[in-house]
């Protein structure tokens, strides 16, 4: 399969601090590959040097055959981006909010129309697509945010901590929501979050990040079964049943690779 | 670009701030020509027509000030109102990042908010001459001549690069401020500062440089240009002295010493040739240059910041 982001050692620093340390990953088309890591690993900035917005220190990437630097709008036309807290013109409605990204992308007028009713349809907020945004509830928000990165048709999202804030009722319709676009529609997405259980739902494959660098990368099963080893060799066979069973969580893999260091 | 250019004009238009700001400042600007008109009318009658009666509506001083006063103290709210939240309500909105995200130049987005600020105050200016000089006419009863309009154009011309100054300095301080309060806060203070203390201090240092002696015009003369010169530091003041000599073709340097009133001018208009519309130009021109580059340089400077800014703060 094609990689749709493909990144070779990047590094960003700022001041004294590397953001970002000789990173180097892909993703494949399709798939959804979850980018976890806690709060300040430099999951944005990595994000953020992808789509061209921030510059990076050495290394390069391409995305969708693009190299960001050189050439950010082409990037920025396909990639849906969906950035942390996401905002609105919150006087405006839900459609004419996505009608002004719509022009943004140069869309006549005509298309747009049914773009946003089926990007609105989508993510069931069809019903409220006139009522100014102002009045949205956090997870309606965070939904419209999804439909505002479809309007463009990218064949790459990249969501930056999309269920952040949000109760369980609306994380669930959130991750539904990326995975039925990820299958449907062949959409290839980057999920950033510091939350393991959720990623775990959705996530083809992970890649776990901590302070700037690439700890491990793999499916989830991949990385339970190496934690597992880890386990059953630092614990001599103590290890307790369930791990020996295999059924290590998310949480205990990311335990590990957050304690190292 | 024209795509958020045409959203921050929609913006302009239907925001509430700009609806109050605008039924002020054409409140104001009515009642001011009201009664100037009125006391021109009282003053004029019975005596023959006096060229440039037209101009005087915009340069007399009814009850309290003429409204090229009021404009050039005025005008800077209008521009700093526009432009103070440009891009920090943006960004403390989140919106900054998704539109930066979209495909287009980051250039486009600090452009088409200075260009549709520009084009929002040239469209209020515009409508609120022709309004007052609509008014003016059923009540002084005289039409502009082709050279008192050309002069209106280019008071409107200096108006619209002077407000432009302000909105560019607005703007400038919504970039580098983070909090919409505090960059509402620092332009209105150096509006303030330019208004009232440049003046002040200028007088001042002028007496330190060149103490004035009452008998010794030489001194005075003296005195009196170099607390000019600093002065025109302050764009209030270099948008006055061009004003209101463009206004008044009797006016042949920006300073004058003695206050006239319209009945002295009218006297004087006996004796003295007025300047033509060109020389009045080629006087005020320096001030529109300096105006203009005033804008510019601010508008340039928060180009540079915007574009070199780290997204990761935005």
């Amino acid at each position: 399969m094609a990689a749709v982001i493909e990144t070779h050692e990047l590094t960003k620093i700022y001041g004294r601090q590397k953001a970002v340390d000789h990173l180097t990953f892909e993703v494949r088309q399709g798939e959804i590959f979850g980018f976890l890591g806690p709060n300040g690993a430099g999951k944005t900035t990595t994000i953020l040097m992808l789509l061209g917005l921030s510059e990076p220190t050495s290394g390069n990437s391409r995305v969708l055959g693009f190299d960001p630097v050189r050439e950010p709008l082409k990037v920025k036309e396909r990639v849906g981006f969906m950035p942390e807290n996401v905002g609105f013109y919150d006087d405006m409605t839900a459609r004419s909010n996505l009608q002004y990204v719509a022009r943004l992308n140069s869309l006549p007028d005509s298309q747009s129309k049914k773009r946003i009713d089926d990007a609105l349809e989508k993510v069931k907020l069809a019903n409220e697509a006139n009522k100014p945004v102002g009045a949205y509830s956090r997870g309606m928000r965070q939904r419209l945010g999804i439909a505002e990165v479809l309007i463009k048709n990218p064949k790459l999202i990249i969501l930056d901590e999309p269920t952040m804030g949000l109760d369980p009722e609306g994380i669930n319709s959130v991750l539904e929501l990326i995975k039925s676009l990820s299958v449907e529609e062949g959409i290839s997405v980057l999920l950033c979050s510091h939350l393991l259980h959720q990623t775990q739902k959705v996530c083809d494959r992970v890649g776990i990040l901590n302070r700037g660098r690439l700890v491990a990368k793999g499916t989830i099963e991949e990385l339970a079964r190496e934690g597992i080893q880890a386990e059953l060799a630092s614990a001599n066979g103590r290890g307790t049943p369930a791990d020996r069973r295999g059924l290590i969580s998310l949480e205990d893999i990311y335990m590990r690779y957050f304690k190292e260091e | 670009m024209f795509t958020i250019f045409r959203k921050e004009i929609a913006d302009h238009f239907n925001s509430t701030r700009f609806l109050i700001l605008f039924c002020l400042v054409i409140g104001v600007a009515l009642l001011t020509t009201y009664t100037v008109s009125m006391n021109l009318r009282s003053e004029i009658s019975g005596g023959a027509k006096i060229e440039y009666l037209f101009l005087m509506l915009f340069t007399t001083s009814g009850q309290f000030f003429s409204l090229i006063q009021f404009i050039a103290f005025f005008g800077p709210l209008i521009g700093i109102i526009m432009g103070f939240d440009a891009i920090n309500r943006e960004r403390s909105a989140g919106t900054l990042s998704k539109l930066l995200s979209q495909p287009v130049y980051r250039d486009a987005i600090i452009n088409a908010k200075f260009l549709a600020g520009i084009a929002t105050i040239s469209i209020m200016f515009v409508s609120l001459v022709l309004l007052l000089s609509g008014l003016g006419m059923v009540a002084i009863g005289v039409v502009p001549s082709g050279q008192e309009a050309a002069r209106l154009a280019v008071y409107m011309l200096i108006s619209i690069a002077y407000v432009g100054f302000w909105l560019g300095m607005a703007i400038l301080f919504s970039i580098i401020l983070r909090s919409i309060g505090t960059a509402a806060l620092a332009s209105v203070a150096l509006w303030i500062f330019v208004s009232f203390f440049v003046g002040f201090g200028s007088g001042l240092i002028a007496d330190v440089i060149a103490p004035t002696d009452q008998n010794n015009p030489e001194l005075m003369l003296k005195n009196a240009r170099i607390a000019g010169a600093i002065s025109r530091v302050s764009p209030v003041n270099l948008y006055s002295d061009a004003t209101s000599t463009i206004m008044d073709p009797y006016r042949k340097t920006t300073k004058s010493f003695v206050l006239v009133g319209p009945m002295e001018k009218i006297s004087m208009s006996r004796f003295n040739s007025a300047l033509s519309l060109w020389q009045s130009i080629l006087v005020v021109a320096p001030y529109l240059t300096t105006l203009v580059a005033l804008t510019a340089v601010c508008f340039a400077v928060s180009y540079l910041v915007f574009m070199r800014q780290e997204v990761r703060s935005i």
